[in-house]
């Protein structure tokens, strides 16, 4: 794809990220950075690409580095998400039967 | 071997995509919070699927192998740590994404034709660096392995500039066609900034640093998605770069602090809250 239409999605990707947090209410400041955390691990699509394509044993021992890397933010990110906002319930359901 | 032609692999990127929007979307919400991780999970499985269908990959059962180790290592953590110590534990997640994001640059620069593909290549060596080295320092502050307080030194002010100067001179020689090991030093330099960076900023502001870096990383996985024309990371990179640029702002301002006091108040003489 050539660099314009590259630079177009990221122009409008930009105005969605910022619209869509916009009215995040302060209690979940830290779940929602940790859950934008867990998205860019994504980087592990990127890291498989090269990874795939590696020929030489030491590109591919640094691609593997990073397949490793990334997958530790994505997975990680994703479950210490969840766990965060499964206290959060939690927390909320004891002070409303307390 | 490649299952999907190219037309599928979009399509399929692009529910991936929508995934990550309806995640933030949800996680902007009490109610819809949990589900919308669940769904961002969902569209990290459908993206990661997608890669080794579309693809003309070699060494998959190398890869397999590395995510399985990097899903052994970071799942029984991220289940286990403390309430107390999660603040660091996504201060180490987002360095490692960003460093991920870094070698992905670096290994691609034998490939990069053209020099927007080059430039694409130093910001994400800088940024993913800044986000990796910054991260790093950031946990072992949270962690209690290094002082929490703000740490200054005379003159911080002058490397700093004097290291960002050697940065950009670096990068330009990268981005005209220079060796690959000015890219090293881009890296290098990089890492210096984002120590240069956190070290100055103590106590009750890390949270909010983190978020920055967080912002930082996102950045730098949308580059990555420009080296490696690849439309999902731009999207999920640069989603991430502004919602946390927003979310960074909004905490701030609970806290009633600036960002850029936090990031600077200490290059101006004052001192950093903690």
């Amino acid at each position: 794809m050539d660099a314009i239409a590259l630079a177009t999605i990221t122009v409008l990707a930009i105005f969605v990220g910022f619209e869509v947090v916009s009215k995040v209410s302060s209690t979940l400041h830290t779940p929602l950075m940790s859950g934008t955390n867990a998205i860019h691990g994504i980087v592990l699509v990127g890291a498989i690409i090269v990874a795939g394509q590696a020929s030489d044993p030491w590109v591919l021992v640094l691609a593997l580095l990073a397949v490793v890397l990334a997958t530790a933010n994505l997975v990680g990110g994703f479950v210490v998400t969840d766990r965060m906002l499964e206290m959060f319930k939690g927390r909320r359901a004891s002070t409303g039967s307390a | 071997m490649s299952v999907l032609d190219p037309t599928w692999s979009a399509l399929l990127y692009l529910v991936a995509a929508i995934c990550f929007i309806l995640a933030l979307k949800g996680l902007s919400s009490p109610k819809t919070a949990r589900r919308g991780n669940l769904i961002g999970a969902f569209g990290a499985l459908v993206a990661v699927v997608t890669v080794f269908l579309s693809s003309r990959l070699e060494n998959i059962p190398w890869i397999l192998a590395a995510i399985a180790v990097g899903t052994a290592i970071a799942w029984p953590v991220a289940r286990r740590v403390q309430m107390t110590q999660m603040p660091q534990l996504v201060a180490l997640l987002n360095g490692v994404g960003g460093g991920a994001a870094a070698i992905v640059a670096l290994l691609e620069l034998g490939h990069a034709g053209d020099w927007w593909i080059r430039l694409a290549i130093v910001l994400t060596l800088v940024i993913g660096a800044i986000s990796f080295a910054g991260s790093i320092i950031t946990f072992l502050k949270l962690q209690g392995i290094m002082s929490a307080r703000a740490i200054l030194f005379p003159g911080l002010p002058v490397v700093m500039g004097l290291v960002i100067a050697a940065a950009v001179a670096a990068g330009a020689w990268v981005v005209a066609g220079g060796p690959a090991w000015a890219a090293v030093v881009v890296l290098g330099l990089g890492a210096v900034v984002g120590v240069l960076l956190v070290l100055p900023v103590g106590g009750a502001d890390v949270p909010i640093v983190i978020s920055l870096l967080n912002a930082f990383t996102g950045l730098a996985v949308a580059a990555s998605g420009f080296v490696l024309g690849n439309v999902l990371l731009i999207i999920a990179g640069t989603l991430v770069g502004a919602s946390g640029t927003i979310l960074t702002r909004a905490m701030a301002h609970a806290m009633g602090r600036s960002v850029a006091g936090i990031l600077f108040g200490a290059f101006k003489g004052g001192s950093t809250a903690g």
